[in-house]
């Protein structure tokens, strides 16, 4: 059971399903495992070098991508960019560093802290970023001309799902950075052409469809098994549906005194024994390995009432929370702590955004988002997704939370029409 | 230099004299501090027998101790042990490890033997050896009481280090313990009965603010990981928070190993405990986590028990009655007694004889254990020793000697695999493997097997010689990572670590302790678990079963993890890499 080839085969396959790689060819996931020997689930010509990295690093497991697109645009553009360094124009401080790519989104602020980028597909280059940080973007250049980049490289220290997970917040956080900056540099004036042309490359992958509404077990839930059931059926088409990545997001229902909640760290389309059930009067400490965000739910169930609570990390909805008038937020005192100190109370359309960090620290979400539900069953916290609530069942949620990302989808694609052809008229007269 | 001091104390009380030992930068860049430090003291004695006037007790700082990184402010006590004639060595929090590297004192190398009971007082850079006969034979909350340290840290020995007990703790600050191995008696041997230290100085560092960058991103780490802040925790239910959890995964060692399933393990959860004694947080020195908890009712009361303690108290020993684990929890505490070895030996005499315990009985035993009467006289040198005095070595669950945590290892391969190769015997918190398996940190890995496991022991354990040599504390590594902490260690020391570059070092102080414990005869004969776990099942539930472990499974994993460790099929550690590791060969 679970042996270490299933894993390979398991985490390489999810990277495809997610769109992050493709299934075949150059571009298909490549994972190695190491226990007493080392195997790959296919064979490849990056092997080599990859096992060079083996031995020089103390690590488990390896997961070499070529994201598929439109990440291997739009991460080769931000890589271009990291290796440039800052400074390149006065615009461009903001976001990155000499060889690295720093997003500002929740995932990375809190897990990765910042994206290295190296120019060469050597084991040494490698290792040397990997020996610092979880993940390395190779986007190789000049001498090394035959390697096809860009690359992400992840090694585990315990599992290949670190590899899955890690690649997926670089695609997240590369992809919201992207659509965040382009946003902000039209409105100053300052997009390039590189980026329109990224943009333009982009958006044939974007979905503007209006989104279907799935079918969704109707509440009210008799017993454990059925609540189980449709938080399983709410977990997967949230997955299915691109509304989060990797083991992010999380569900609960409350029902009979009790909350059951999926575990910290589940994918929310592997929900099945991975969910908690936590009593409301606090008599087990069982939840110890609830979701991060427990406190969060309890706290908005208890001012709410509501039953049901969906938390994904759809992209768009994220980039709006952390669209901000540039000529404001350079004026603003709390402008390198949006994600926790933002002053003004903000909104896309109805739906507020509030600012916080993961957790129960003293700037937690928990502080923020329960009272924001007072007023509206649909929550934005800014840098990172979205919380919905539902009396009774999914639906609603669901449907609440597919629509604010439609929403935000189209808004910005409509921003971005209108400052390009104000730029464009700017730029030609 | 940044971040050590650069002086180390040897204190000789054999000839009553006190020198100041520096070592090469290079030498402190490669064992750090704490656990990997002590190993490098130890090494040279290793062949002595653990009560020989040379063997040496080191209890040693690492370089973020006394600064503003995380949990840093432990220390780490090194020897030889009584208990397991393994590499003893236990962190120890309190304040005493800030004090000691306040005072200017990377660590204390100690050697020789007291005539007389004696005390060792430490005020910046004067070292004092202090008449103790007055507190020779009183408990550790008298000698707190009696010397009133205040703001100085204090370790100290209870009457069970003065007797030979081979399980006795060092108590720090009242309520923290440096409780495996039987460092208390260690430190009784040589007539040691307190080791007071108060420091007026600080620990250079090179690089403050890149160390409040460090500290932001460890703090973020903390805040989103709810095995630590959340409101299970155990920064607000304490190590306790883990009982619910170890019933609920079929995992709590109930009636000596004989089951993992206790019966009332409901009505003895940490919420049980927080209704009845109204716990207040309390901590180490340089802690934001604050898990020690210390009970409100009565005021200013004795310090809560911690998970292992709450356990073994009730389903190892058959008994259900928290007043009891409170009393005995204090007992140990007050007589200077680990726990875990207590509470195991008493199972073990309970499964020989068939004798349950009452609360009074127990109380009685645990006393007659630390004053060396009755039975006591006995079951002081552990269950392992005592189960083979009684002709019935299966009945002590121990691996070499060191009796088994909380934790049962047929629900949870990869703690399987830890017990079994750990340095000290038989311990969780050496590759702690409780992270994946059951917290789901850093991602879950399945517990019912061991694909993947050796190598991933293997680098724990690294890792967890890396911590315990910073010197940190383990939780913050639920949630935070070397990652972070080298960001820590580069900015306090102005050296560049990166995680990689220290999980070496965790390599080289682990290999270390193997060719320290293969000098004493050790080899694959005693990287094994008693045969319990490999014959009968433990109890499952409606979800799943917990079969014995498969024998050729676990031996399969043993030898994959001698490959991935690079020793011999036997266990042993080989020439070749302890030279690549730069570390002394004998011979
Ligand atoms: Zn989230």
């Amino acid at each position: 059971m679970n042996g270490m080839d299933d894993l390979l085969k398991k985490y390489a396959k999810k990277l495809v399903d997610a769109g992050l790689a493709t299934a075949r060819g150059p571009g298909a996931p490549l994972m190695g495992g190491l226990d007493q020997d080392l195997t790959w689930n296919r064979s490849a010509p990056e092997i080599p070098v990859l096992e060079q990295v083996f031995l020089q690093l103390n690590i488990n497991s390896l997961a070499f991508v070529r994201p598929a697109p439109p990440y291997d645009r739009i991460i080769g553009f931000l890589a271009d960019r990291a290796l440039k360094g800052p400074g390149r124009t006065q615009h461009e401080d903001a976001g990155f560093s000499r060889g690295k790519i720093m997003p500002q989104d929740c995932e990375t602020r809190t897990f990765l802290h910042d994206l290295p980028v190296v120019e060469s597909f050597d084991a040494n280059t490698v290792c040397r970023a990997l020996k610092q940080r979880k993940t390395v973007i190779v986007q190789a250049k000049g001498k090394n001309e035959n390697f096809q980049g860009p690359a992400v490289i992840v090694p585990g220290t315990v599992s290949p799902e670190q590899g899955f997970v890690h690649i997926s917040s670089v695609c997240f956080a590369c992809f919201v950075k992207f659509f965040s900056d382009y946003l902000s540099e039209l409105k100053k004036g300052c997009a390039d052409r590189e980026m329109d042309q990224v943009f333009d490359q982009a958006l044939p992958f974007l979905q503007t469809d209006t989104p279907q509404t799935p079918h969704l077990m109707p509440g009210p839930f008799a017993g454990e098994k059925q609540v189980i059931a449709a938080m399983d059926q709410a977990g997967r088409q949230i997955v299915a549906d691109g509304l989060v990545d990797s083991y992010f997001g999380n569900i609960s229902f409350c029902t009979n005194n009790t909350l059951y909640i999926s575990q910290t760290g589940a994918p929310l389309d592997e929900l099945p024994g991975c969910i908690d059930p936590v009593p409301l009067d606090g008599s087990s400490s069982a939840g110890i390995t609830a979701s991060s965000e427990l406190s969060a739910h309890l706290e908005t169930i208890a001012r709410t009432g509501c039953r049901a609570i969906l938390h994904g990390h759809p992209r768009f909805s994220v980039i709006g929370s952390m669209d901000c008038d540039p000529e404001i937020k350079a004026a603003c005192a709390f402008n390198t702590r949006c994600h926790t100190h933002c002053p003004v109370p903000r909104a896309i359309k109805t739906t507020p955004i509030v600012p916080g960090e993961v957790g129960t620290g003293q700037f937690g979400l928990c502080h923020t988002l329960p009272r924001a539900f007072e007023k509206s069953d649909t929550v934005i916290v800014y840098g990172h997704g979205i919380f919905a609530t539902g009396k009774t069942d999914f639906i609603k949620a669901f449907s609440n939370m597919t629509a604010v990302e439609h929403l935000c989808k189209i808004h910005y694609i409509e921003q971005v029409r209108k400052l390009r052809d104000i730029n464009h008229g700017n730029r030609t007269s | 230099m940044y971040g050590w001091t650069g002086k180390i104390a040897w204190i000789d009380l054999t000839r009553q004299k006190t020198n100041t030992l520096s070592l090469s930068p290079d030498t402190y860049a490669r064992f750090l501090g704490g656990k990997g430090m002590g190993g490098f003291f130890l090494r040279p004695c290793a062949e002595l027998a653990w009560d020989h006037p040379d063997m040496p007790v080191c209890l040693f700082t690492g370089p973020l101790t006394a600064t503003i990184a995380p949990t840093s402010g432990r220390s780490h006590m090194v020897s030889l042990s009584p208990l397991t004639g393994l590499v003893a060595d236990a962190s120890m929090g309190g304040k005493i490890g800030v004090q000691l590297k306040r005072a200017g004192w990377d660590g204390l190398v100690i050697t020789g033997k007291s005539k007389c009971p004696v005390g060792i007082e430490i005020q910046d850079s004067r070292i004092t050896l202090m008449p103790a006969a007055h507190l020779w034979g009183l408990p550790t909350n008298m000698v707190h009481d009696a010397l009133s340290p205040g703001r100085a840290g204090l370790a100290c020995i209870g009457p069970a280090g003065e007797n030979g007990v081979r399980f006795a703790a060092v108590i720090v600050d009242r309520y923290h313990a440096a409780g495996r191995t039987g460092l208390g008696l260690n430190l009784g041997t040589k007539k040691i009965k307190y080791i007071r230290v108060s420091g007026t100085g600080s620990t250079r560092v090179k690089d403050p603010d890149r160390l409040k960058q460090a500290r932001a991103d460890i703090f973020r780490l903390t805040a989103a990981s709810p095995a630590l802040m959340g409101r299970f925790g155990f920064s607000c239910m304490g190590t306790g928070a883990m009982y619910d959890l170890m019933d609920n995964r079929c995992m709590m060692p109930t009636d000596n190993f004989a089951a993992t399933r206790f019966a009332f393990a409901g009505q003895l959860n940490a919420h049980a405990y927080a209704k009845t004694y109204a716990p207040k947080k309390h901590g180490c020195k340089g802690c934001h986590i604050l898990c020690k908890k210390i009970a409100g009712q009565p005021s200013s009361g004795p310090a809560m028990p911690e998970f292992e303690t709450m356990s073994h108290f009730t389903a190892l020993v058959g008994c259900r009655d928290k007043e009891l684990v409170m009393r005995a929890n204090q007992l140990c505490n007050n007589l200077g007694m680990d726990t875990i070895s207590a509470a195991s030996v008493l199972a073990c005499f309970r499964e020989i004889t068939g004798t349950n315990f009452t609360p009074r009985s127990l109380l009685n035993m645990l006393e007659e254990i630390a004053l060396d009467r009755g039975d006591g006289k006995a079951l002081k040198n552990g269950a392992a020793a005592w189960a083979q005095s009684m002709g019935t070595p299966g009945a002590a669950m121990a691996v070499k000697g060191l009796d088994l945590p909380a934790y049962d290892p047929r629900g949870a391969y990869g703690m399987a695999l830890g017990f079994a190769m750990s340095t000290r015997g038989g311990c969780h918190l050496r590759a702690y493997p409780i992270a994946h398996e059951i917290l789901r940190k850093p991602v879950a890995t399945d517990r019912f097997s061991f694909s993947g496991k050796a190598r991933i022991i293997k680098i724990a354990e690294d890792l967890n010689a890396v911590v315990d040599s910073l010197t940190a504390c383990k939780f913050t590594f639920f949630a935070a990572g070397l990652e972070e902490y080298a960001r820590a260690i580069s900015a306090v020391t102005g050296k560049d670590f990166t995680a990689q570059d220290l999980l070496a070092t965790g390599e080289k102080i682990v290999y270390n302790e193997r060719i320290i414990n293969s000098l004493n005869k050790f080899d694959a004969r005693h990287d094994d678990l008693p045969e319990r776990f490999f014959k009968q099942p433990g109890t499952g539930c409606d979800q799943f079963s917990v079969p014995p472990i498969d024998r050729t499974a676990f031996l399969a994993a043993r030898q994959a993890y001698y490959a991935v460790r690079e020793l011999t099929q036997t266990g042993l550690p080989v020439r070749e890499k302890a030279e690549k590791l730069g570390l002394e060969w004998h011979g």
